[in-house]
């Protein structure tokens, strides 16, 4: 019966047009171009980032905050879908799920990448390895990512194979597991940004908002790609997903947005306001500290970006057009990759604890490790996508294997 | 009846209980294991095993130490403000007593040279002044290494447990253990935290085979490493070699439970500061203006 399932999958995986073909051609690329400059990485070792002791922290980590963030996609829908019983929604909260195991799977690699001994990633999980809980925040990152990762991969499974059966899911199963994942989404986030917030040693994370701020710029960024998807499948399959289902969306987005602008604002207020040391690292990200300027045009991209989402969002006529709400996803994406990646993590680090500015920017080996990593990502959805979409359809299930597009 | 059934019962779960736990001694007992855990002769054997591999990799006798802390010792350290001229002697000599790796360049003392007017104020603090001569008119001179706290923010934060605060005060690095995560390196306030970004480069013939297993044995890529106050020397009674070389005096270091001893003395005679009060990290290391 399982077999069935996986080798209905793999048949289903392989069979598609030009396009699918070039788009995992292009994947599969990319994943070797980040392979071969990760075995170039372990070979120097992180001597061939850019990252040094003064900014020890970089690209692939200010990418992992950003992913843990897009993990939350799956609970912004759930929460409609389920506690309301919002049916336009409910449909597509499976996809919201997809993204979040594959969301997951980048953050997990991101951190891999990012240490200095990933032949001693092990020391990381009992009983062989020694865990640092509840002491390190670190640690809690571990335990709730992965967990979160296993609640979501299991509902997936769990209602693919049973759709494949023809039968409905287990609400007892389900059910339960899809409310435990709304508290650990917020969870993810709230120990992710606990794990800046709280060291005193770095001014610009050591602030109660980046808690509430983290969740906020979370739904707004994972919607976004999620409204992509959703319109991508409406195309290209025969899957019905409302209008309003997507308008919903959007306009729950343009609150959290408003919400992250205004927690953003309260922050650049204290700071300047106040006028203190601390207010270096935030001058740094916005105006720049004696000709030291990398980030200043990413902080103000990012602002304008996040402004223009808000607006297009808010107002109900360019919600509801295609073309502007588009641009709105995109904008937020954007806006929110810079401002929860590097406009976060570099600050927090320049200048340094003893007041040594360090310009950090990414080298291209860096990059091309990072192009790597969000390629298995894209892949592990895309793949996953083409196994969902028919059964969600009802058009892969072993009881129909005439319809079956095998 | 019932209470056979629930001795037996009782035996049933006691055998796995022991199984279980014989099963887990085993997993665990395979296998790397951290430092701190191992009992005395494991860790000697595990030393002797380094001392070999040493041996090979630079064709020369290096003795890997483990000695352990003395009762009713906690060192302190004092640096006299007044007296520093940043020369920078103190950071060469401490490069060669603790196999510091020479390219790339890694040193756990760093100089900041600040205007006297601004007053003890990092922000405006220069870590590369080259002047022909020092001391530059107007500058005075900050050195800063680990401050070995007594509530560190480096240790509370690694989520392997493979760094520590030893009874005599000195926060160390297992080296085995380290998985480079850098997460202590984000928590310390006073940047004393150095990572070996690349494969440490160490010419044999600079290595100095006197050595301590958490202190200033070489140390593998990939792995953070600090000041120990001189472990591999502090603990048979000698002073760090910052200590020794400071051509002007202006470091002091010894036993802070000593009453009679010079940094006590210091403490309690004179104008003293610690860097970062307010975060409360309580350091062992402190600044003090002596004249």
């Amino acid at each position: 019966m399982y077999l069935r399932f996986f080798v209905g999958s793999a048949k289903l995986v392989l069979k598609g047009g030009r396009l699918y073909w070039a788009w995992i051609g292009l994947l599969l690329t990319l994943i070797a171009v980040g392979l071969h400059a990760y075995i170039e990485q372990v070979d120097h070792g992180l001597l061939i980032t850019a990252m040094r002791d003064q900014v020890s922290w970089g690209f692939y980590i200010g990418n992992f905050t950003f992913l843990v963030g897009v993990a939350a996609a799956a609970v912004v829908l759930v929460i409609p879908a389920y506690v309301y019983d919002w049916k336009p929604i409910r449909e597509i909260v499976v996809f919201g799920e997809l993204l979040a195991v594959s969301a997951i799977i980048m953050c997990l690699l991101f951190v891999f990448v990012d240490i200095g001994r990933p032949d001693r990633f092990w020391h990381l999980f009992p009983p062989f390895g020694q865990l640092n809980f509840p002491r390190s925040l670190l640690a809690w990152d571990v335990l709730v990512l992965n967990l979160y990762f296993l609640i979501n991969f299991t509902v997936v499974t769990h209602i693919m194979y049973r759709a494949f059966n023809g039968k409905h899911y287990r609400k007892r199963l389900v059910i339960p597991l899809v409310l435990l994942s709304i508290p650990m989404a917020v969870s993810i986030h709230t120990v992710t940004a606990f794990l800046y917030n709280g060291l005193a040693a770095r001014p610009f994370w050591n602030s109660s908002i980046l808690a509430p701020q983290f969740l906020a710029s979370a739904f707004c960024s994972g919607p976004a790609i999620l409204l992509f998807v959703l319109q991508l499948l409406r195309k290209v399959t025969n899957f019905e997903i409302r209008d309003e289902a997507i308008w919903k969306i959007a306009e729950l987005m343009a609150y959290a947005m408003f919400l992250n602008l205004f927690l953003h604002g309260a922050e650049v207020f204290k700071e300047y306001y106040s006028d203190t040391h601390h207010l270096l690292f935030t001058r740094y990200l916005y105006v720049g500290i004696e000709g030291h300027r990398t980030l200043v045009p990413f902080a103000w991209t990012a602002v304008c970006l996040n402004l223009l989402a808000f607006l297009l969002f808010v107002i109900p006529r360019t919600r509801k057009n295609v073309v502007t709400l588009n641009i709105g996803c995109l904008a937020i994406y954007a806006g929110v990759y810079i401002e929860k990646g590097m406009a976060l993590i570099i600050p927090g680090l320049t200048p340094d604890t003893l007041g040594e500015i360090y310009e950090y920017s990414p080298t291209l080996n860096e990059l091309m490790v990072a192009a790597g990593v969000f390629s298995v990502g894209f892949l592990v959805f895309t793949l996953m996508l083409k196994v969902a979409v028919p059964v969600t359809l009802g058009e892969f299930t072993h009881k129909l294997p005439a319809k079956a597009p095998v | 009846m019932e209470t056979e059934k629930g001795i037996s019962m009782n035996r049933i779960t006691r055998r796995k209980f022991l199984v279980g736990t014989a099963a887990g001694m085993l997993m665990t007992s395979c296998g790397p294991k951290r430092l701190y855990e191992l009992a005395r002769p494991d860790l000697r054997e595990a030393l002797d095993r380094m001392e070999k591999e040493y041996a090979v990799k630079y064709g020369k006798a290096v003795k890997v130490g483990s000695e352990g802390p003395i009762k009713g010792v906690k060192f302190a350290y004092a640096l006299d403000l007044s007296r520093c001229i940043g020369c920078r002697t103190c950071v060469h000599a401490c490069v060669h007593e603790n196999n510091q790796s020479r390219d790339p360049e890694i040193q756990w003392i760093r100089v900041a040279g600040i205007d006297k007017e601004r007053g003890v104020d990092l922000t405006h603090a220069d870590y590369y002044y080259h002047p022909d001569k020092v001391p530059e008119p107007g500058k005075f001179y900050v050195p800063i290494q680990c401050q070995q706290c007594d509530n560190p923010p480096c240790t509370k934060v690694c989520p392997v447990k493979a760094t520590w605060k030893e009874p005599d005060g000195i926060v160390v690095v297992d080296y085995e253990w380290c998985i480079g995560c850098r997460y202590c390196m984000a928590a310390c306030p006073y940047g004393a935290r150095h990572f070996n970004w690349g494969e440490p480069g160490l010419d044999p013939a600079d290595v100095n085979p006197d050595t301590h297993y958490l202190g200033n044995r070489p140390r593998p890529k990939g792995v953070v490493e600090k000041c120990t106050f001189c472990i591999q020397r502090t603990r048979k009674g000698r002073y760090p070699a910052c200590v020794e070389a400071c051509p002007v005096g202006a470091r002091k270091f010894g036993n802070i439970l000593d009453p009679d001893s010079e940094v006590r003395y210091v403490i309690e005679n004179k104008r003293v500061l610690v860097l970062k009060e307010e975060l409360n990290t309580i350091p062992s290391f402190f600044y003090f203006y002596g004249v």
